[in-house]
């Protein structure tokens, strides 16, 4: 399959990436990994007149410790996010959510900053950084803004990054020795979750003393689960102490319906799989 | 490669690796679409949006403005002169089947169907100019559901008058090959066993891995098509029937093709369409359709309702089937069309004795994608509908679906059998397959596992599922497909040609994409003629090089081109003696012919093979009588198909929470007669059985309301990878076919159409303490659990008609 013809330009800074989009404006797309924009312009649902290429932009790039977080840079690999060591460290639950990203080859090619500023519904890592609560860091022409994950996730496909501004980096506040699991449900491997959870816990002596809980596609954007997250805490880590909290995972949400299951099956899943999630993640 | 294996001194049963596969594998080799011809335009086609609509107008002005566009044509600027595509298989003579334009100028009757081709400079620019053809439709009601369309309230083409396109009927009374049907039912239904289902055959897309492509090249005498085609022979023959062009004057070439799995046994719009265009413009023009293109309007497989009875006695005898089939062809009457169910006919029966049996297929037309073969091609339905059956039956009857088997199966001793569809099995061994898979399987320690699951009320719970196939291949004798109104014959060519050095040209009508006919070939030339397997060279797929032949499908390349490939050989050796015996000296009947060698009986006199033809080649010194030559070619029309059989044996782990299924292992042992090349087998068997696990699992062509393929990339055409496999155990029992004197039965369908029955009945097996006794293909988990939660009905919910939306809603720029 062939594009639609397209202008291209591979800054080396920010700032450039950002005038770039300020002069092009509506007819210009930034491509990360391309592994989602690239199918789109291959099956022509879209046809930018440029094609702003952020992969030269060395501060996009990396993991980084700073104190209390860590910095994951918009342009790092899913699978530099599953190695990096700081992250297994400090968000295990982000790690092992990369892992689960399609295939190795998209992998290798696709970001962690474009997969969250892509915003599928279904996407693996979007639920994983709300669940470890996240800010996003989003640059434009009048500086830098840092924005909640409550806030960045708006809508199907739609975030907080306005069109003339750039998803630069991710803050993930540590979660040194929590443990974590992502559930992820498919029909065959490479497939985007047909629902997801991702846990990260912090149990002490058998009890679950802290958790985070996000689901994947049960909504149009990922989905914090605090009802359980709530019942959670202070129960025994055991199948029976879980049960229950677990079972109120599908509360709140609201899951497509389409050709790998409908709405009720989905929410059925996210039960059993935030309890799988949560007993794995702590060790169980 | 092959110089690090030893020359064996038999090359007929050694695993050896495919020649072909390092061109293959790398790309360095000639793919369809790598062609690029001097001053060769490309093509990019306008398809229509809508499943059923009036055309009213069709602007291509913008198009034609556009950056090096040459032309925008559409079906109006092109009359007879296109041609049309053709039915060979008309099913039964009064069969109803509109005429298949291939580019239409005033309806349209499935979304994807060509409207309008846009010729430019480069594909980039023909694609984008092929975005400015601007098409206006009046969208019509379209017929879309199998059953709903078989009712004839909305008519795919209204000028037919109905949907329903041809009934085919075959009755065991009325064929004298066995009793009636109806009174086996009603006498079951007194003091027997009658079980009644109905199921689903889900449509299927055959996926190959390189897309269609065609390069038309009209500028010298002959008018040469290159095409990634499984038949072309049978392109040939269509060209020149339909489009007035004279078959001498047409060259088809299929080069190297990558896969096919029956969706390239097709006669195409594409192809019909390059080919006006070439001549139309007089230049080559190369067309290469997109994986969407591909998945959307290349030619889909199955899809069927199978409403099904069979009565048996009390103990679990079977004594009678029927099977009431409805098909759907999809928007035409394609090349096989209607003849791929028919295929199905004489092989519900299976392995069975049965006494008593009766078989029908209505076809029907309707606004989707047109349906045809798809690997296996009716054997796969008709397999599944047998072995779904006989598990009931075993559960009815309260034993294991193995007993039930084997108190109804043609045992070894009662080959040839002729069967209650009218086919005379030649040989087989049921019992023998059978029991070499069970020990494999270790079938009664997984029962053992089973029961105490079952005991423990385990979330995840195991199921064994069954399946003994056997099928027909080998297509075929020609005179048993003249007698079916097919429109070819079932024969194949070969020929053998000794070059002047003393290598060996070998030409085969067949015409591989992929199976490894070029190894295989090899190997059985080389035993025949005593020469080194490198010295072998197999040609194919190119009118011009094996004019005659009928192409690859049908699991017939082997056993029946294999055989004329045979009797080539022989002849070769035959015209040889008399030159052997003039150059030793000797009588033509102290020779002995071995290992390439001709030798005097008693002496250590001899000549090669190679240096005979290396003496034809000069023509120095030969019999008076002798014409110069040792090439040979021989054609071989079998007088029976061919019937390979196995068992196999599936466990499924099916987690009882979630409704997701896993395969645990997965055994078979087939008997396809001799094998020529185990290696290749092991590669054909494993395809093919993840290609059935994918029907019982994963794939599914689904369609919206509007016509719409929502399955329509592989993000929701589900293809299973390695990932989603395990390691099969294959092993073979060896009961040689009589119908060729290598002794061999076809295996590239074998593996497909034996597994699915199996992943099916393991799944019901495991859930069947739950209530549940079908799970509608595919298996989904939400298909599953629904099952377990809601016995009656669940499992066979329909498919969603939506996909996820990965790619849709992508803002910015439009
Ligand atoms: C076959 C296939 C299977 C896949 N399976 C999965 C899966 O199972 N799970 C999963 O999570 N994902 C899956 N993906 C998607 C994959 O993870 C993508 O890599 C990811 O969604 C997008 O990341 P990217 O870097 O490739 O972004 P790109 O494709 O380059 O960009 C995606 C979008 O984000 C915008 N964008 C990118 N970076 C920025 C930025 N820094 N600031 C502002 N906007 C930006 C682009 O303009 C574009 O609109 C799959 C993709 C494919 C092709």
């Amino acid at each position: 399959m062939i594009p639609a013809k397209f202008d291209y330009v591979a800054p080396t800074s920010v700032e450039d990436a950002l005038a770039a989009l300020s002069q092009h404006g509506d007819d210009a797309k930034i491509i990360a990994g391309g592994q989602s924009l690239l199918p789109v312009l291959r099956m022509r649902l879209n046809a930018p007149e440029m094609v702003i290429d952020l992969g030269r932009i060395e501060s996009l790039h990396g993991v980084r410790d700073d104190g209390d977080s860590i910095v994951i840079g918009a342009m790092t690999t899913h699978h530099e996010v599953r190695d990096s060591d700081l992250v297994r460290q400090h968000a295990l639950l982000l790690s092992k959510a990369a892992a689960e990203v399609a295939d190795p080859q998209i992998r290798h090619r696709g970001t962690f900053g474009g997969a969250l500023a892509h915003a599928d519904p279904a996407g693996d890592l979007g639920a994983p950084a709300l669940a470890l609560g996240a800010e996003f860091v989003i640059a434009g022409s009048g500086g830098t803004r840092t924005v909640a994950g409550d806030d960045f996730f708006v809508d199907l496909f739609e975030t907080a990054v306005g069109e003339d501004e750039i998803l630069t980096e991710i803050r993930v506040p540590k979660h040194t020795g929590w443990g974590a699991h992502y559930e992820k449900f498919v029909r065959v491997a490479h497939q985007w979750p047909i629902v997801a959870v991702g846990a990260a816990v912090r149990a002490e002596g058998g009890t679950i003393a802290e958790a985070r809980i996000a689901l994947t596609n049960m909504g149009s954007t990922p989905l914090r689960a605090r009802g359980v997250e709530e019942a959670l805490a202070g129960v025994p880590a055991t199948e029976d102490g879980v049960a229950a909290a677990a079972a109120r995972a599908a509360e709140g949400t609201n899951p497509p319906s389409d050709l790998n299951g409908d709405a009720d099956y989905r929410r059925h899943l996210a039960g059993v799989l935030t309890r799988r999630a949560v007993l794995e993640a702590a060790g169980a | 490669m092959t110089a690090t294996q030893d020359a064996p001194s038999v090359e007929i049963g050694q695993s050896r690796r495919r020649k072909e596969d390092q061109r293959l594998i790398t790309g360095r080799t000639r793919w369809t679409d790598n062609l690029n011809l001097p001053g060769m335009l490309h093509l990019a086609m306008v398809r229509s949006p809508f499943a059923h609509a009036t055309i009213t107008s069709i602007d291509t002005s913008a198009a034609k403005e556009a950056p090096n566009v040459v032309a925008v044509l559409t079906g109006a600027d092109f009359g007879d002169e296109m041609g049309v595509c053709i039915n060979a298989w008309p099913i039964s003579p009064d069969q109803k089947a509109p005429g298949h334009p291939p580019m239409p100028s005033d309806r349209v009757t499935f979304a994807g169907e060509i409207v309008a081709v846009v010729v430019a400079r480069s594909a980039a620019e023909a694609r984008d100019a092929a975005e400015l053809v601007d098409v206006e439709y009046d969208d019509l009601p379209a017929a879309l559901d199998l059953k709903e369309a078989a009712e004839d309230k909305v008519l795919a083409h209204p000028e037919l008058g109905t949907n329903k396109s041809a009934l085919w009927v075959f009755d065991s009374a009325e064929a004298g090959t066995g009793g009636n049907v109806e009174e086996a039912i009603a006498q079951a239904r007194e003091d027997g066993i009658v079980i009644e289902r109905e199921y689903r055959q889900q449509r299927l897309i055959p996926a190959f891995m390189e897309p269609r492509s065609v390069v038309v090249d009209p500028t010298g005498e002959q008018l040469t098509m290159w095409s990634a085609t499984q038949i072309p022979h049978i392109l040939r023959f269509a060209l020149a029937a339909t489009t007035g062009v004279p078959e001498s004057k047409i060259r088809v070439i299929a080069p190297d093709v990558g896969g096919g799995f029956g969706g390239k046994l097709q006669t195409t719009p594409e192809e019909w369409i390059v080919w006006a265009v070439a001549r139309r413009l007089a230049k080559p023009m190369k067309y290469t359709e997109t994986r969407s293109e591909s998945l959307l309007s290349a030619h889909h497989g199955r899809d069927q309702w199978q409403r099904l009875t069979l009565a048996a006695t009390k103990d679990g005898t079977v004594t009678g089937l029927k099977v009431d089939l409805l098909a759907d062809l999809g928007a035409y009457v394609s090349l096989v069309g209607g003849g791929v169910p028919v295929l199905g006919a004489f092989m519900f029966n299976a392995i069975y004795k049965i006494p008593a049996y009766h078989w029908q297929v209505q076809t029907v037309l309707t606004n989707k994608t047109w349906t045809d073969a798809y690997r296996g091609a009716g054997r796969p339905e008709a397999t599944y509908a047998i072995e779904r059956l006989m598990d009931e039956l075993a559960a009815e009857v309260g034993v294991d679906p193995l007993e039930i088997r084997e108190k109804n199966w043609i045992t070894h001793e009662e080959f040839p059998f002729t069967t209650v569809a009218g086919l005379t099995y030649d040989s087989g061994n049921y019992e023998a397959a059978t029991a070499r898979a069970k020990e494999l399987f270790g079938y009664d320690a997984l029962r053992a596992e089973q029961a105490e699951r079952r005991a423990r009320g385990d979330k995840v719970q195991l199921g064994l599922g069954v399946s003994t196939f056997t099928e027909m291949c080998g297509l075929a004798p020609s005179r048993v497909l003249g007698s079916l109104d097919y429109g070819a014959g079932g024969w194949e060519a070969a020929s053998v040609r000794m070059t002047p050095l003393g290598k060996v040209e070998v030409i085969t009508g067949a015409s591989a994409h992929g199976q490894g006919h070029e190894t295989a070939f090899s190997q059985i030339v080389a035993d025949r003629l005593g020469v080194p397997f490198e010295d072998v060279e197999v040609l194919h797929g190119d009118t011009q090089v094996a004019p005659r032949g009928l192409d690859t499908y049908g699991s017939r390349s082997l056993v029946v081109g294999g055989e004329a490939l045979v009797r080539a050989a022989d002849k070769v050796v035959e015209k040889a003696r008399p030159l052997a015996a003039h150059l030793l000296e000797a009588s033509v009947d102290d020779l002995e012919f071995a290992g390439g060698r001709f030798t005097v009986k008693g002496t250590d006199q001899g000549v090669g093979i190679g240096e005979l033809a290396t003496a034809t080649f000069t023509g120095h010194n030969y019999p008076e009588d002798m014409e110069l030559g040792l090439d040979a070619d021989a054609t071989f029309d079998p007088v029976n198909f061919n019937y390979p059989h196995g068992t196999h044996l599936c466990a499924m782990e099916v987690d009882t929470e979630t409704g997701a299924v896993k395969m645990r292992s997965y055994v078979c042992c087939d008997d396809i007669g001799n094998i020529i090349n185990p290696l290749i087998v092991e590669g054909q068997v494993h395809g093919g059985l993840v290609q059935g696990i994918a029907q019982a699992l994963w794939e599914e062509a689904v369609y919206d309301e509007s016509g719409t393929l929502v399955s329509g990339s592989f993000v929701d055409y589900l293809l299973p990878t390695a990932a989603d496999t395990i390691s099969f155990q294959v092993d073979h029992t060896v009961t040689p076919a009589t119908s060729n004197t290598l002794g061999t039965k076809g295996v590239g369908e074998a593996g497909t159409i034996a597994s699915t029955p199996a992943v099916i009945n393991a799944i019901v097996d495991a859930l069947r303490p739950m209530g549940v006794d079908d799970i509608t293909m595919p298996a989904t988990p939400e298909r599953v659990w629904r099952a377990i939660n809601d016995s009656k009905g669940g499992g066979d919910a329909p498919t969603e008609q939506a996909a996820m939306p990965h790619f849709e809603n992508e803002g910015g720029a439009q």
